[in-house]
């Protein structure tokens, strides 16, 4: 409003730097931009603040969550610490895994660590309790994709199948006759439903395994 | 007053989202292998309907004709992730539950459909309305998808009820008949036979009673007939 109140400025340019503006952006269909910018502004703006507000609480469900896992495959009794917070990466093959630990005392008593295995559709991860005589504390499913009604089985919430590996060990059955019945192993498989409980029963092999190979490692390590 | 009627029927019965404008149909196929889910689905939708509604409404002024597209498409993603968040936070058990379909709602073409048809050109109030009977018609059709396979397939209804409304629901949980069911109704398969079974049962319906809506009644012609088939 100054300039165009101002006499000395010519005729030809009084128009003001506004309106110029705004007449370019009209020829250029800069309208429609300035109104997709400003929502996009506007609702990035509104997520920072949403995910600002969120990301505590999210954390501590999912540390919680975490612990009832744990708690599932790890005894009460057998420590006295957080095995959810009180986790040790281990590097094996290239790969990085982390080992929950529980403790009494100080004195490591059992890991608890994830595997994961091909089902019939996606991966099947299963958490494993073990303790420190490579004995099986308890076993579950954490995520798997698998076919309603058929493969599901494997939640503890649909069937007790899963408690069937409690207290069982490398040597119990040994190594190589853990498998699924039809591979010559004594785990029942499903009705119609072969591959989910291949694919568990493998995993668990594959964990045990792994803390065979790796025993002194682990306990060492987690003692620490 | 007659308007609003109008909206609330057409939503929940006579231009139905599933059964009549066969829209959204990929998660009412997905997610329909029990009642809980449908209805847990159904909810969310319904609440992201609502509040997208009368957001588009509240900003119709604002949105240009020639990027109302990407508007609303924003104005959806945005809210979804916000519910997806708050929820994760503060509903955590909830979350556990629906958690898988709240991302699935942004492609969820009822929304958008619901924005561009309607939500644009009402008022705030009117459209959610709009959201609030179309949610419901997609809720009722989702549950009773969810239920009939469930039935089918399973031998139960509403099982897992309490995981998603609370322990005071857990009366719903029934089962129907012993033993497993037959399993194709939950299979992707079963999905489709009733859902084919659900549309041609409306449409049964509506043949029946003659169209109430003035246009229909003399539309009543040999073309309109080949063009339904």
């Amino acid at each position: 409003m100054k300039t165009t109140d101002s006499p000395p400025a010519p005729a030809a340019t009084a128009i003001p730097l506004s309106a110029r503006v705004a007449a370019l952006l009209t020829q250029a269909g800069g309208k429609h931009a300035l109104v997709l910018g400003g929502f996009s502004l506007a609702a990035t703006l509104l997520l920072v603040v949403a995910f600002g507000l969120t990301k505590a609480p999210i954390a501590q469900s999912a540390l919680e969550d975490l612990r009832r896992s744990l708690e599932q495959v790890i005894p009460a009794d057998i420590h006295d610490n957080n095995p959810a917070t009180d986790t040790v990466k281990l590097q094996i093959n290239g790969n990085t895994l982390l080992v929950y630990r529980a403790s009494k005392a100080n004195q490591v008593t059992a890991v608890a660590f994830e595997v994961a295995r091909k089902g019939y559709s996606g991966d099947i991860k299963v958490l494993l309790g073990i303790d420190q005589n490579g004995k099986l504390l308890g076993v579950r499913v954490l995520k798997h994709t698998e076919t309603p009604g058929l493969g599901d089985k494997i939640e503890v919430t649909r069937s007790d199948w899963i408690t069937r590996f409690n207290g069982l060990s490398l040597g119990n059955p040994p190594e190589a006759q853990w498998a699924v019945k039809k591979d010559g192993g004594p785990f029942d498989q499903f009705a119609g439903a072969t591959i989910t409980p291949r694919a568990v029963v493998n995993s668990i092999r594959d964990g045990l395994q792994l803390f065979a190979a790796h025993r002194q490692t682990l306990l060492e390590e987690v003692s620490k | 007053m007659s308007q609003t009627r109008d909206i609330a029927l057409d939503g929940l019965w006579r231009n139905n989202v599933v059964f009549s404008q066969m829209l959204s149909l990929c998660p009412a196929l997905a997610v329909t292998s029990a009642a809980t889910q449908g209805l847990g689905m159904g909810m969310a939708t319904l609440a992201v309907l609502v509040a997208s509604n009368a957001l588009v409404a509240l900003l119709r002024g604002l949105i240009t004709d020639e990027v109302r597209i990407p508007a609303f498409v924003l104005i959806i993603a945005t809210l979804v992730t916000i519910v997806d968040l708050a929820m994760n936070a503060w509903l955590h058990e909830l979350h556990k539950v629906l958690g898988l379909f709240i991302p699935l709602i942004v492609v969820n073409c009822l929304i958008l459909g619901r924005a561009e048809s309607f939500a644009c050109k009402n008022s705030v109030s009117l459209s959610a309305l709009d959201g609030l009977a179309m949610g419901l018609g997609f809720t009722f059709a989702l549950t009773l998808m969810g239920a009939l396979r469930e039935i089918g397939g399973s031998g139960t209804v509403f099982s897992g009820a309490s995981n998603l409304l609370g322990p005071a629901f857990a009366a719903l949980e029934m089962r129907v008949y012993p033993g497993e069911g037959a399993l194709v109704m939950i299979l992707p398969a079963g999905g489709f036979i009733v859902l084919g079974l659900m549309i041609a049962a409306k449409r049964a319906m509506d043949a029946r009673k003659p169209a109430t809506r003035p246009k229909s009644a003399s539309l009543d012609t040999p073309t309109s007939v080949a063009a339904a088939s």
